[in-house]
């Protein structure tokens, strides 16, 4: 655990409220009028020369969105959402499409460096510790995983558009394909028809009939049968102009015997408005394929009183679609102000496995109500769910699971454990598990526990020296250990050093 | 090193009084026994000692080399070198001992304007001083404390104070919970640290621990105050008569 000298350090330097990706790059937007129409849909669609299957698809959706009502089941309150007073389309001017990387624009290219988003090929993820040097603490007592490889594929999507994606060619040899969905759309388009909407269909759920009506960009993986990726694929989001929201949709299929491994990050810049982000998220896997998908979710999550941050609707679910194949979730969730979130498994094939490794982070006034559902279809399929939440401040934080087995689920198993720790005597910490068995052989185990950073654990801790700030990232860190361990090395340090400076302020 | 002046303190929350006018003085190179039965504020001493919240310092002072510590916070007081073994060390979860330690003696080390230990001193260090309390390497992967035996946390506080080389050594009944071999290895880890600038004041309720570590001095703490004091003799007479004489005396 190197990481946690460098959170120590990383939340001494940083202000109290202080947003590190808060800043606004100014560069000249192009974007749709406010608001939501048929119009509007098409001019979506003329801009990403979409074919017209896709544009009667949107339109599909829009029509049925029309004829639903949001949901208003989760632990979450908010004034409600004007969908008329929204930009649903902003894009660099000088930028309408992914290009190559000569040509991106460099206020772009800065952004990213900011944000530490590597866009040049031959560097790493920042924060990632460099190849040479060795885990802290080698030698026997290591506990660390042996770090691999530094190389990240990113696809960067700024508001509305997807400005590059990197490694493609190298990626391309391998088979695999890792492009935009606007790129994937136009180029692949038998892909596309195949899977898309398969697992999260257009009415599904309000934000996710909402995106297929306007989603505008997000990242498309296909890894062919037989298949490891040879690298980490990326896609990295920023929301950038003020009065937009970000519809993101991203499909990822494994063919049989296919792995891969997929990173995402997000940020967004400090405003005192709320701003919209609804995406859709599918992921397939075939006969004895894996996705193992990784999400740092660092939205603006208001300041401190809880004004601005993200409102954070998303809609991921996974399709274990072929026998013995596998996928799993790992979200470090700290931004948004508000976070409805439930990436679920649906464990269609014999033999087939989920996971589900969660770290949510409240702080200040921000809501989250996350958590998964996994549903067990096949035979012998095996389920796995933890969950750490951690609530400080004002925030309230929610986990909400479904577990079920139908009645074809011969000996379905699943083990869920959900442990809040609550930082301060102000804050709240919800589970609401449901689990439903119609197969009697279906063996289900729920751990649950709410915690407070004792008063004599810390005590005890700074009695060998360590300052109050300290003993509680301490303490923090030790607590979501077994999530951390879940995250690839890249997202590691970084999500380790995140949670800390969420927790920033916490102490008092 | 220590010196306690007609110190009294209540329990922040139901204000009840525990130390109510203790004098005491520990001298440097000294190892200071302090005994007396159930309630007398044997373990509440050690808290204030090393400064727990819970507690209210309303009358009197604590003079640690001649300066006060009472407006230092604890984290400050143990990189003045005050370490408190705990009769009841906490469980921290998903914390490698290993790295407890680390960040342990570097933040003290940090405190101290002294450069962080690199990991290959600190490895040589933690291995030479578990080897002495015989214990065993893969312990130290373990999460501090969580699922360790009553003997196992007795002796990951005297690895923690054997690392941490303090100047003021407090422990809390650390006989309690040990059988006769691990109370022998845990005396010697004890033994193996005394020094001349260093003072050690053992809490305990038995003499049993006396026979291994041998006491300079002898204090009788009975409601809040120490009623007597004396050379390793007295520990003996409690141990033959019990408390009753000596409170009787002081009564």
């Amino acid at each position: 655990m190197p990481a946690v000298q460098d959170t120590i350090d990383r939340v001494r330097k940083i202000d109290v409220d202080q947003y590190k990706y808060g800043f606004e790059t100014t560069i000249e937007s192009e974007k749709a009028p406010k608001g939501l129409s048929e119009e509007i849909i098409r001019f979506i669609s003329a801009k990403k020369n979409e074919p017209d299957w896709m544009l009667e698809w949107r339109l599909e959706a829009y029509r049925r969105w029309l004829t639903l009502e949001e949901p208003t089941w989760a632990r979450v309150e908010h004034p409600k959402i004007d969908f008329q007073d929204v930009h649903y389309y902003a894009a660099p001017k000088t930028q309408s499409g992914p290009t190559s990387l000569d040509e991106v624009d460099p206020e772009l290219l800065r952004t990213y460096e900011k944000l530490g988003i590597p866009l040049k090929e031959q560097e790493i993820l920042a924060g990632v510790r460099k190849q040479e040097e060795p885990s802290e603490l080698n030698g026997e007592l290591a506990s660390d995983n042996i770090y691999q490889s530094g190389r990240v594929a990113v696809d960067a999507v700024f508001d509305s558009v997807s400005v590059v994606t990197t490694f493609k060619a190298e990626l391309a040899k391998a088979g695999v394909i890792f492009c935009s969905i606007s790129e994937a759309i136009r180029e692949h388009p038998d892909l596309v028809r195949k899977y898309l909407a398969s697992v999260v269909p257009i009415s599904d759920n309000f934000y996710a009939t909402l995106n297929s009506a306007v989603f505008t960009d997000g990242s498309f993986v296909f890894v062919p049968k037989g298949v490891r990726c040879p690298m980490e694929l990326s896609t990295y989001f920023r929301i950038n102009e003020k009065g937009t929201g970000q519809f993101e949709r991203t499909l990822i299929i494994a063919e049989e015997g296919a792995y891969v491994s997929y990173l995402e990050g997000c940020t967004a810049p400090q405003r005192d408005e709320n701003q919209l982000h609804a995406a859709v998220v599918e992921l397939i896997a075939l006969d004895d394929a894996e996705i193992k998908y990784s999400t740092v979710q660092n939205w603006y999550p208001g300041d401190a009183d809880g004004k601005g941050g993200i409102y954070n609707f998303v809609t991921k679910r996974g399709d274990c679609r072929g026998d013995r194949s596998k996928i799993s979730w790992t979200q470090v969730e700290t931004g948004s102000a508000i976070t409805w979130k439930y990436p679920s498994c649906i464990l269609r094939g014999d033999d087939s496995q989920g996971e589900f490794y969660s770290i949510a982070v409240s702080n200040g006034y921000q809501q989250i109500d996350s958590g998964t559902k996994m549903i067990h279809l096949g035979k012998n399929t095996k389920s796995r769910i933890i969950s750490k939440g951690i609530a400080a401040g004002f925030s309230q934080n929610t986990y909400r699971g479904q577990v079920s087995a139908h009645r074809k689920a011969t000996n379905a198993r699943n083990f869920t454990n959900c442990d809040s720790l609550l930082i301060g005597d102000q804050c709240g910490a919800h589970t609401v598990p449901y689990m439903e068995a119609k197969n009697a052989t279906a063996q289900f185990e729920h751990e649950a526990t709410t915690s407070k950073i004792s008063e004599d654990q810390k005590f005890y801790v700074m009695q060998r020296g360590i300052p109050e700030e300290e003993a509680i990232a301490l303490i923090v860190n030790g607590f979501v250990k077994d999530v951390i361990q879940e995250l690839p090395m890249e997202f590691a340090v970084e999500a380790q050093k995140l949670i800390n400076i969420s927790l920033e302020g916490s102490v008092g | 090193m220590l010196e306690i002046k007609n110190l009294h303190a209540r329990i922040v929350e139901d204000g009840t009084e525990i130390i109510r006018g203790l004098n005491l003085t520990v001298n440097a190179g000294e190892v200071a026994a302090i005994m007396g039965p159930n309630g007398s504020g044997k373990s509440t001493l050690s808290y204030i000692l090393a400064g727990k919240e819970d507690y209210d310092v309303t009358e009197g002072d604590i003079l640690y080399n001649g300066e006060s510590i009472l407006e230092m916070d604890p984290a400050e007081r143990a990189a003045a070198g005050i370490f408190l073994a705990f009769q009841y060390p906490m469980e921290i979860p998903g914390v490698a001992t290993m790295e407890f330690l680390k960040v342990a003696m570097n933040e003290q080390r940090k405190a101290r304007g002294e450069e962080p230990l690199k990991v290959p001193e600190l490895l040589k260090r933690v291995k030479a001083a578990s080897a002495t309390l015989q214990m065993d390497m893969g312990m130290l992967k373990r999460p501090l404390n969580v699922g360790f035996s009553g003997g196992e946390k007795k002796r990951a506080e005297i690895l923690q104070m054997k690392l941490l080389e303090p100047k003021l050594c407090v422990m809390d009944e650390t006989d309690s919970g040990l059988d006769i071999d691990a109370l022998k290895v845990v005396a010697d880890g004890v033994n193996s640290l005394r020094a001349p600038d260093r003072a050690i004041v053992v809490i305990t309720h038995y003499q049993r621990l006396l026979e291994y570590i041998v006491p300079d001095a002898v204090h009788v703490l009975y409601k809040g105050q120490v009623i007597k004091s004396g050379d390793k003799s007295l520990a003996l007479e409690l141990e033959a008569n019990g408390y009753a004489g000596v409170i009787g005396e002081a009564a």
